[in-house]
């Protein structure tokens, strides 16, 4: 018999994906796409919780939400990546570790 | 027209001062002289109506309405002020004529002429003022004209240190000017000249007491009123600016530190005489004072070399003359003397100008000689000027410098003796420097290259032709002015009934009458004898009187009296301020304190900023979660 999903499955499963997000973006020193990346994880995760709770609650505005946060990061990562362009281009390099020209 | 003649010199100025591109390279020049020379014609018509009795006050409009002090601008004009009116404009007129031709090579023409107008537009409203601080505000005026013309040559370090230096000389007599002023304020209410010289008899009621002694305090005022004269007509122990004040150029020498500011002094004793009159202490003082000074000043004059240097001790000298006149109550010998002065002193300080300007400005004596061919007309001017300041008749300063000697006699005073005598050898000494700054320069060999010396031009030559007249009329033309028969100055000045100096002088024995005269031929005589009947006899005889040569050769060491009493200390307590107090208290724990913590701070904080984004990532995220938690605390009620 399995268990049907609940709630808290979704839930967990999104602040899962949150807290590889996170990490991804504390615990990496190579590569500046991977902070995109981990950045578009986290919003995920909160699209998942948006929907998650639009369907248990019976609401619509969660899923309105969640079209926002998608049309949102598609332009953040658009933006983001020319950003890293233009990095790239400036510094030849997209490491992590050497993007510290504002260091005190 | 006395509105106009006073603001015509203002106009001038502002207009070379501020728009000389709008007048062009001749106008800058002749603007000021020609709005000058209009108010000079002014000037002569209001003489002439003064003479023919008017007297009366233009009211231009309030300065000051504040409580009981009520102050205007107003012109007064009386014969005092139409006399000083005259002076004035002549000499600043002759001036800038002269000027014309003496600044012909300085590129700052339009400054220079702008200056001047000041000058003369100050002067006027001291002369004019019917109050005491329009006299402040006029006299301030011509301090600082007086101050931007001496170090007119900015470049030159000297000539910066002497205009600081007449600045200064003339604050610590203006701090006694306005004392005094202040003090009428507080007694009279009032610094309008009518009001105050109405209520001296209520001045009279006050007195203070002063270590136990009382003092009326009408001896105060005068006193401090006296010691601004004394500033800025460089008595003795105030006197030091004015040697130094040479280092402007020489028209400016004539101008303001011979014939015009100087004077001011004297002007303010006799403006003044009606509270003077009652101040018998401070009269007293002002006889010691000007005895003192023209003695001293004379018998410095005599070892220096610099040809203006000389004159102008000539001119502290003459000024002495001036307030012991004063002094005595011969005012009106101190003002004929004024008069007389400012045209054989203007005419000597300009003939100098132009003996420097045929010398390409060489101004020791010692190196010319046998310039009598090279500059006939100079050397014309000087000998008239000379004769004239040693006071042989016929010419102007035997008639002025006679009358004040005789008036010191006639005082009857152990005081009036004592100015008679040391005035009487003060003229043998002036006689004495004038003829051997005559024969030095114009006279025997020449002790340098005198070819190129040449006569100067027209513009230079008018204004010494019009005060060689000038030096030979002004005595006839002016005796008027002290005779007692009638009152030339019409009430202008007060002259109490038992003092009597100036009505003695005219009845005292011949040979005080003589004397002057007597001295000063001795005085030619013996500059002869020394310049050019036998060369070495000046040298012989210096070395023979060593310490009276070096104490006049080296001005009794006031500058340097000063320098160890005054300035030494002033400038150690300056140091220590500036070192200890400035530098070691206010800015150790002040500005520079504060920085020092800050830049600490800072270098602790900024180790912070590692400039790694996922370091910044990493605190919002916790700050977040920190947020959170307390919100989270807060909202159970666990805190």
């Amino acid at each position: 018999m399995m268990t049907p999903i609940s709630l808290t499955h979704y839930l967990v499963l999104a602040s899962i994906i949150f807290t590889i997000g996170i990490f991804g973006v504390f615990l990496n020193r190579k590569n500046l796409i991977i902070i995109l990346m981990s950045i578009e994880l986290m919003l995920l995760a909160v699209n998942i919780n948006f929907i998650a709770f639009s369907t248990h609650l019976n609401l619509i505005l969660g899923q309105v939400f969640a079209l926002f946060i998608l049309t949102v990061a598609a332009a953040e990562a658009a933006i983001g990546l020319a950003i890293l362009v233009v990095f790239f281009r400036s510094r030849g390099t997209i490491a992590v570790d050497d993007a510290n020209s504002m260091k005190g | 027209m006395l509105t106009l003649l006073v603001f015509f010199p203002l106009l001038g100025s502002l207009l070379s001062g501020l728009l000389p591109s709008f007048l062009g390279k001749k106008g800058v020049l002749w603007v000021p002289t020609i709005l000058c020379l209009v108010s000079f014609i002014f000037s002569v018509i209001l003489l002439f109506n003064a003479i023919a009795g008017d007297s009366y006050t233009v009211i231009l409009g309030n300065w000051i309405n504040s409580g009981s002090l009520k102050v205007s601008w107003a012109l007064r004009f009386d014969m005092l002020s139409a006399m000083m009116l005259f002076v004035v404009m002549l000499v600043s007129t002759l001036v800038h004529i002269y000027s014309i031709g003496y600044m012909d090579h300085d590129p700052h023409k339009a400054r220079f002429f702008s200056y001047l107008s000041l000058f003369t537009f100050a002067m006027l409203m001291l002369v004019t003022s019917n109050n005491f601080l329009q006299l402040f505000f006029g006299w301030e005026g011509v301090g600082l004209c007086s101050y931007l013309l001496i170090g007119f040559w900015f470049k030159k370090q000297s000539a910066n240190a002497a205009a600081i230096k007449a600045f200064l000389v003339n604050r610590v007599g203006d701090l006694g000017l306005i004392l005094g002023i202040a003090a009428i304020y507080f007694l009279t209410g009032s610094l309008d000249y009518d009001v105050v010289f109405n209520s001296v008899s209520s001045i009279l009621n006050f007195n203070i007491m002063v270590f136990n002694y009382t003092v009326p305090c009408i001896e105060i005022i005068c006193f401090l009123l006296f010691i601004g004269a004394m500033g800025k007509s460089a008595q003795i122990g105030l006197h030091t600016w004015l040697a130094d004040a040479m280092e402007g150029p020489t028209p400016v020498s004539a101008l303001i530190h011979a014939a015009t500011m100087v004077t001011a002094g004297v002007f303010l004793v006799s403006r003044c005489s009606p509270l003077f009159e009652y101040a018998p202490v401070a009269l007293n003082c002002v006889i010691l004072v000007g005895a003192l000074t023209s003695i001293f000043a004379a018998f410095i004059a005599i070892s220096q070399n610099d040809i203006k240097k000389i004159i102008a001790y000539s001119t502290c000298s003459q000024l002495g003359y001036m307030f012991f006149a004063c002094g005595v109550s011969a005012y009106s010998a101190g003002m004929f003397h004024l008069v007389t002065h400012a045209f054989f002193k203007a005419l000597l300080f300009l003939g100098a100008g132009s003996i420097i300007h045929a010398m390409s400005d060489e101004q020791d004596i010692r190196k010319m000689g046998g310039l009598a061919r090279a500059l006939p007309y100079t050397c014309a001017a000087m000998w008239i000027g000379s004769l004239a300041l040693a006071g042989l008749p016929p010419f102007a300063g035997f008639f002025s410098k006679d009358i004040i000697l005789e008036a010191a006699w006639g005082h009857h005073s152990f005081n009036g003796y004592i100015a008679f005598y040391l005035g009487l050898l003060a003229a043998f000494l002036t006689a004495f420097y004038s003829w051997k700054i005559l024969f030095m320069v114009f006279h025997g060999k020449p002790r340098s290259d005198i070819s190129k010396a040449h006569e100067s031009p027209l513009y230079m030559l008018i204004p010494l032709l019009v005060l060689s007249i000038g030096a030979i009329l002004s005595g006839w033309l002016g005796y008027a002015m002290v005779d007692t028969h009638h009152d030339f100055w019409q009430g202008a000045i007060l002259i109490l009934d038992n003092h009597k100096a100036l009505v003695n002088a005219h009845h005292v024995p011949l040979l005080v009458k003589l004397s002057p005269i007597i001295v000063a031929l001795l005085g030619i005589l013996l500059a002869w004898l020394f310049y050019i009947k036998n060369t070495n006899l000046a040298s012989l005889f210096s070395n023979k009187v060593m310490f009276l040569y070096s104490l006049s050769k080296n001005k009794f060491w006031f500058d340097e009296l000063y320098e160890l009493v005054l300035c030494k200390p002033l400038k150690a307590i300056g140091d220590f301020l500036w070192n200890k107090g400035d530098i070691g208290i206010i800015d150790k724990f002040g500005p520079d304190g504060i920085a020092y913590i800050c830049r600490k701070v800072a270098s602790k904080v900024k180790s912070f900023q590692s400039g790694y984004v996922y370091h910044y990532a990493f605190t919002m995220f916790f700050g977040l979660i920190a947020l959170f938690s307390w919100q989270f605390l807060i909202f159970f009620g666990w805190v």
